[in-house]
């Protein structure tokens, strides 16, 4: 601690010679704004979930998760989870190599399209979805002959779900293999590698942390996810509630207590996800890092 | 470095790939999209004019869109703040600060909505104190743009953090040499450099806020005419079984949203056209 005060200290100390410095009093006085927004906008509103969902004491707040509705819903959220966020990992890792190793027409309309999904408010993405397979949609008289249920159910969830997911791990990765070229996967290929090797043992390993923290983004939006869901779910307890559901739920039948137990374990997934995300940061600038100073021995030899 | 194509064909799975992509896109996002716009084509002129001129949905656009800019706005100013101390002074704690302004991103909307209104209510920890100065925070057009805020700060600071990392301090420094005042430097040299990304995040954060659902119908109290937002109006169309309504009033949302995202396009190419012609 004394350690970090005394660097502050000299820190503070050389940005006082600078010419190009605000006055100590500015500074201070920004500093509190900005904490002082970011407490009322960000870290309230995170002290107020646990707080409430505390508020009947432990025994209360563990009870909560053992309630049959709040159990199904954890269950519901889980299961679209595990096929939202696979089914837009293989779409992203096939978008990124066709588009971030092949030059082809049409290019950048296919990039834009691809995020679409973030541009279309969440009430409108479950909209669509019930426009197509709703009662009065137009598969719906079809699909009601076939007794196939899509809207109120889970699969209308789901396929809900992976339209809100839809660009998360693709516009990770995109970015990353085009800067990163084909030069190296040529090169396995030219040594005798087949096509899937190629891209198993050069492709995956050069972009995994941006492929772990599109996956992570993929996932907490997944698990999270409102808007969309609220539309097309009908809301019946315990079949097609998920856990951003069952919190509305409860919260409007008054049962705070409960409705923030629920919303508390959806925070830790929040609060998981940014470290996960910070830590991947870190890897990321370690390994650039590395490779930079690998090429600075390299030209030094 | 281009690339000739003839070099791209050595690698393999171009087929495939870009086949899965057309058909996985076309199928989730494409196919489910233009329903919206088949079903508004079905409508007359006269019948679409109807239902976005009824003072109901008029009064809810007023709100959404008048409320997301007014919290854009709060957002460029005190993301600049955050952004601009994040980036230029050590303060204890900073780190986990930095990590923190990405907490609407992450946290689920309902989260944020049901603890924005636990705060913002009248017996909340900060409603409590503005109770008493006449101020009515929760279940009012402010409690709207209360939680707008909220959902739009990490797109101000996220755009604007890079713009700010990438000033050279010699430019700063030659105008301080030239004689320039502190206040002078950044209202001549340091705002027009970030301006683009500033106007970027407010754009992005005007864009989400308009469609923004899950962390407004908690705190906004629902009331017809007076706290309604138009996310929250398709989905009472919907609960009536008023497709049409629904789909009206979500076309008017959309193509907002759209206009935005291109406009932001369109200036972040003009402005990165700019630049490389000054350099």
């Amino acid at each position: 601690m004394a350690l970090v005060v005394a660097r502050t200290v000299s820190v503070r100390r050389t940005l006082r010679q600078s010419p190009v410095d605000e006055p100590r009093w500015v500074q201070g006085a920004l500093i509190a704004s900005s904490l002082g927004f970011l407490g009322l906008f960000l870290f309230a509103p995170l002290a107020a979930v646990f707080t409430e969902a505390l508020r009947k004491g432990l025994g209360a707040y563990l009870e909560s998760f053992r309630e049959p509705d709040a159990l199904s819903a954890i269950e519901l959220t889980l299961f679209t989870a595990a096929i939202a966020v696979p089914a837009n990992l293989a779409f992203g890792l096939a978008a990124s190599w066709a588009i971030a190793k092949f030059n082809f027409v049409g290019k950048s309309i296919l990039v834009t399209l691809i995020d679409l999904p973030f541009a279309v408010s969440p009430v409108i993405s479950g909209l669509i979805f019930v426009l197509l397979f709703g009662l009065q949609g137009w598969l719906g008289p079809w699909l009601a002959e076939q007794d196939i249920k899509i809207i109120f159910a889970v699969p209308g969830i789901v396929l809900a779900t992976i339209f809100v997911t839809f660009p998360f791990v693709a516009r990770e990765l995109i970015p990353l293999m085009q800067e990163q070229g084909t030069e190296e996967e040529q090169a396995a290929l030219l040594l005798g590698a087949g096509g899937w090797q190629t891209f198993r043992r050069v492709t995956l390993p050069n972009v995994k942390w941006a492929l772990l923290y599109g996956v992570i983004l993929c996932n907490a939006r997944a698990m999270g996810e409102f808007g969309a869901v609220s539309v097309v779910s009908g809301h019946i307890r315990g079949r097609t509630n998920t856990m951003p559901l069952h919190v509305e739920i409860l919260y409007n039948e008054y049962n705070f207590a409960a409705a923030f137990s629920v919303a508390s374990l959806l925070t830790l997934l929040a609060l998981f996800t940014l470290a996960l995300k910070a830590l991947v940061e870190w890897k990321r600038r370690e390994e650039v890092s590395h490779a930079l100073e690998a090429a600075a021995a390299e030209e030094g030899r | 470095m281009r690339i000739s194509l003839k070099q791209h064909s050595v690698l393999p799975g171009f087929g495939l790939t870009l086949g899965y992509t057309m058909v996985y896109l076309g199928a989730i996002v494409l196919i489910p999209l233009s329903a919206l716009f088949f079903k508004t084509a079905a409508l007359s002129w006269g019948e679409f004019w109807g239902i976005i001129s009824e003072p109901r949905v008029l009064a809810s656009y007023r709100l959404t869109f008048g409320a997301s800019l007014l919290a854009a706005g709060i957002n460029a100013v005190f993301g600049f703040i955050v952004a601009w101390t994040l980036v230029r002074y050590p303060f204890p704690g900073k780190r986990l600060v930095d990590a923190a302004v990405d907490l609407p991103f992450a946290l689920p909307t309902a989260v944020s909505g049901i603890a924005l209104t636990a705060i913002y209510a009248p017996n909340g920890w900060i409603g409590r104190w503005l109770e008493p100065l006449g101020i009515k925070a929760a279940f009012s057009p402010l409690g709207v743009t209360i939680a707008l805020t909220f959902i739009g700060l990490p797109f101000v600071v996220r755009t604007l953090q890079p713009a700010l990392e990438e000033l050279e301090p010699e430019i700063e420094e030659a105008a301080a040499t030239l004689g320039a005042s502190r206040s002078q430097t950044f209202r001549r040299v340091i705002l027009p450099a970030v301006l683009p990304a500033l106007i970027t995040g407010f754009g992005l954060a005007f864009a989400r806020a308009v469609g923004e659902y899950g962390s407004v119908v908690f705190i906004s109290g629902n009331m017809p005419m007076r706290t309604e937002i138009a996310p929250l109006l398709i989905i009472t169309k919907l609960e009536q079984y008023d497709y049409a309504g629904a789909t009206a009033i979500a076309v008017v949302l959309l193509a907002a949203s759209f206009l935005l995202i291109l406009l932001i396009n369109l200036l972040e190419w003009w402005s990165s056209r700019h630049h490389r012609k000054g350099a």
